[in-house]
């Protein structure tokens, strides 16, 4: 099936500093695309040039076949997308029912102002001067004015960055639903359960190249086959270094990384080590980009 | 250029000015301040333009009677201070505070040989003794060596109906720089200007509607300043409304292109402010606001051609004073024009949304 957004070897320059070098992927319809990685990978940077926002220095991005550079392919291809920027000032003295009308009438094509209403859970505060609003109302504004001309891809940058856990899932819900329309959703962020709970697939990028590309499943398939057991540091008595065991030893837990449970269980046991705190986790996201990188998750 | 979109534009940029109430009553209060002040400076009879201190053991009797004996000291426009301690009034001719002194007991009179007035009150002093001392002005032509006196009339033009051109100009000037210059390097700044990039809406399109939103605004009010000075100082209008609204509406734009090209790439408002003011302070003193730069240095008067405020002021300033018609402003409102163009057309080129 032909992309619906296919981006080639893309890379752009700040005077020395290369800040997305050779980035190529494609965007599927109706899926959703993560960019993951830490601040200063250059996700944000690749997303605005899609956006259009940020000319490359040099690759090519085309959009149903076409190339998006300048004149009328660049606005058909405005007049389809929806974006969510990482921070968004409006007008001063607006409110929530302004902005909308005032964005609806940028396009030539609008969706329904009630139901846009309804899917973003606008209604208490449409009145309300934009100012006013909490954290997690005002992204649910922010999102409703980019699917006020019904875009056929939406882009997010970190869409839920500094909203609190509630708010943080409320936002997820409503991706989903955008999803579930079949549009498509280019994501990026840095909390990968967030990339893990919504995205179809995803790529990991580091110092502006993308080191890591596929589904989140498949990802963690393909560099990981075992799974974590974790146990508290104090329940294990003698010398660490004394388990034939592949472990990572932290402040106040161990991991032991392991593909077969029981026999990893069975040396514990045979080492007088206590399971009552013992936890099993699969291997995550964080842990493929600690593989994939080295280091800790940059945020 | 998408009319729909100029418009939407258009209507949040004037709802916005509108609803910030703090914004549009400094923009009304600000004009109407500096005219009441001179309204109030100008409320009260002419100053007298010479002083001349009158000494005497009982100067305000003698001055009475010196009155009845000599044409000098009734002549207009000089005010005579009766002064009681002769050292201290000498003190104030050195400092030019009194242009003359007369003592009338010892028939002494001071002058300051560096203060022009003093030299043209010695010259009225010499005139008024050839026309005698006696009651009664005698026949000028006796003293004006045969020139026979011709006299014409007219209403005064004060200062005041000289400086309101100036005024309403230097208000358009601040509201256009600061009013578009300001707002758009604000929009960059906090991310709104990145917001509409994302959409179809043009630069051209968004800088149009800047313009238009400030220009009737800046009309509206310039209209409710010009209604309400008028109320209280009757100023000087010769000329026609119509000409003096041409010359505004046109010098509003060629400021707010200034504006606009000022801010068209600037992202932090410290410097854009910086900017603004460098270009402001010098065009408000520059451009004849406050006073004429006649008999200044001739280099001077030219540089102050760059400025559109120079040019706007001297419409207005030859409608409302001179009665002038468009053909007698046409210089004025061709520089304007072309200003206009080139600040619009490099302000566009220049223009980054980010």
């Amino acid at each position: 099936m032909a992309a619906l957004l296919q981006v080639t070897n893309l890379v752009k320059h700040f005077d020395a500093v290369v800040a997305v070098d050779g980035v190529s992927f494609a965007l599927q319809q109706g899926a959703c695309f993560g960019l993951l990685g830490p601040n200063g990978a250059g996700k944000t940077t690749t997303i605005e040039m899609l956006e259009g926002i940020t000319e490359p220095s040099s690759g090519e991005i085309h959009y149903r076949g076409q190339r998006v550079n300048a004149g009328a392919a660049r606005e058909a291809f405005r007049n389809d997308a929806g974006i969510v920027f990482q921070s968004t000032a409006l007008q001063d003295f607006i409110t929530v029912r302004e902005a909308l009308e005032m964005f609806g009438r940028l396009y030539p094509r609008t969706i329904d102002s009630d139901e846009l209403i309804e899917i973003c859970a606008l209604g208490e505060f449409l009145d309300r001067d934009t100012r006013k609003l909490s954290g997690g109302q005002r992204q649910r504004l922010l999102l409703a004015m980019a699917l006020v001309n019904d875009p056929q891809v939406v882009f997010l940058d970190e869409p839920t960055t500094g909203l609190d856990p509630q708010a943080r899932r409320n936002l997820w819900a409503l991706v989903q639903r955008i999803k579930a329309q079949g549009k498509t959703v280019l994501l990026t962020t840095h909390y990968m359960e967030e990339a893990y709970e919504l995205c179809d697939e995803i790529a990991i990028m580091d110092h502006g190249r993308i080191i890591a590309h596929g589904s989140p499943k498949a990802l963690l398939a393909e560099h990981f086959d075992e799974v974590v057991l974790q146990l508290p540091r104090s329940d294990i008595l003698g010398p660490i270094e004394n388990l034939p065991l592949n472990l990572k030893v932290q402040d106040d837990v161990v991991e032991i990384l392991s593909a077969d449970i029981n026999a990893a269980v069975r040396t514990l046991l045979a080492h007088d080590v206590s399971l009552a705190g013992l936890q099993i986790r699969p291997r995550t996201l964080d842990d493929l980009f600690l593989a994939l990188t080295g280091a800790a998750l940059r945020t | 250029m998408n009319l729909r979109r100029f418009l939407t534009v258009l209507a949040a940029r004037n709802r916005e000015f509108i609803r910030d109430r703090s914004a549009l009553g400094w923009n009304i209060l600000f004009p109407v301040l500096i005219v009441a002040g001179f309204a109030f400076a100008f409320s009260g009879k002419p100053l007298d333009q010479y002083k001349v201190g009158v000494y005497a053991e009982a100067p305000l009797q003698k001055l009475a009677t010196v009155k009845e004996e000599h044409a000098f000291f009734r002549t207009s426009y000089i005010q005579f201070i009766p002064v009681v301690r002769l050292d201290p009034a000498i003190v104030k001719v050195e400092r030019h505070q009194l242009d003359m002194l007369f003592d009338l007991d010892n028939g002494h009179y001071w002058i300051n040989s560096d203060s022009p007035k003093g030299y043209m009150l010695e010259r009225v002093l010499y005139g008024a003794m050839i026309v005698g001392a006696g009651g009664g002005d005698a026949p000028v032509v006796a003293a004006s060596g045969g020139y026979q006196r011709q006299t014409v009339s007219g209403r005064e033009i004060r200062y005041v109906d000289w400086v309101i051109p100036g005024i309403l100009a230097m208000n358009m000037m601040f509201s256009s720089l600061f009013g578009v210059g300001y707002v758009i390097v604000r929009y960059r700044k906090n991310g709104v200007l990145r917001r509409l990039q994302a959409t179809p809406l043009s630069a051209f399109e968004f800088l149009s509607a800047q313009v238009v939103s400030r220009l009737w605004l800046i009309m509206a009010i310039s209209i409710m300043v010009y209604a309400g000075a008028n109320l209280f100082i009757d100023f000087t209008m010769f000329g026609s409304y119509w000409n003096l609204l041409l010359v505004f509406s046109l010098g509003a734009v060629s400021l707010i292109s200034m504006g606009l090209l000022v801010a068209a790439r600037i992202r932090s408002e410290e410097l854009a402010g910086g900017i603004l003011n460098l270009v402001s302070w010098p065009m408000m003193f520059l451009s004849g606001v406050w006073f004429s730069l006649e008999g200044a240095n001739p280099l001077m008067q030219k540089l102050a051609l760059i400025f559109p405020l120079t040019h706007i002021i001297d419409a207005a300033r030859s409608i409302m004073i001179d009665g002038a018609g468009l053909v007698d402003v046409s210089t004025q409102l061709a520089v304007l024009t072309v200003m206009s163009a080139v600040f619009l057309l490099l302000g566009a080129v220049l223009f980054r949304w980010k």
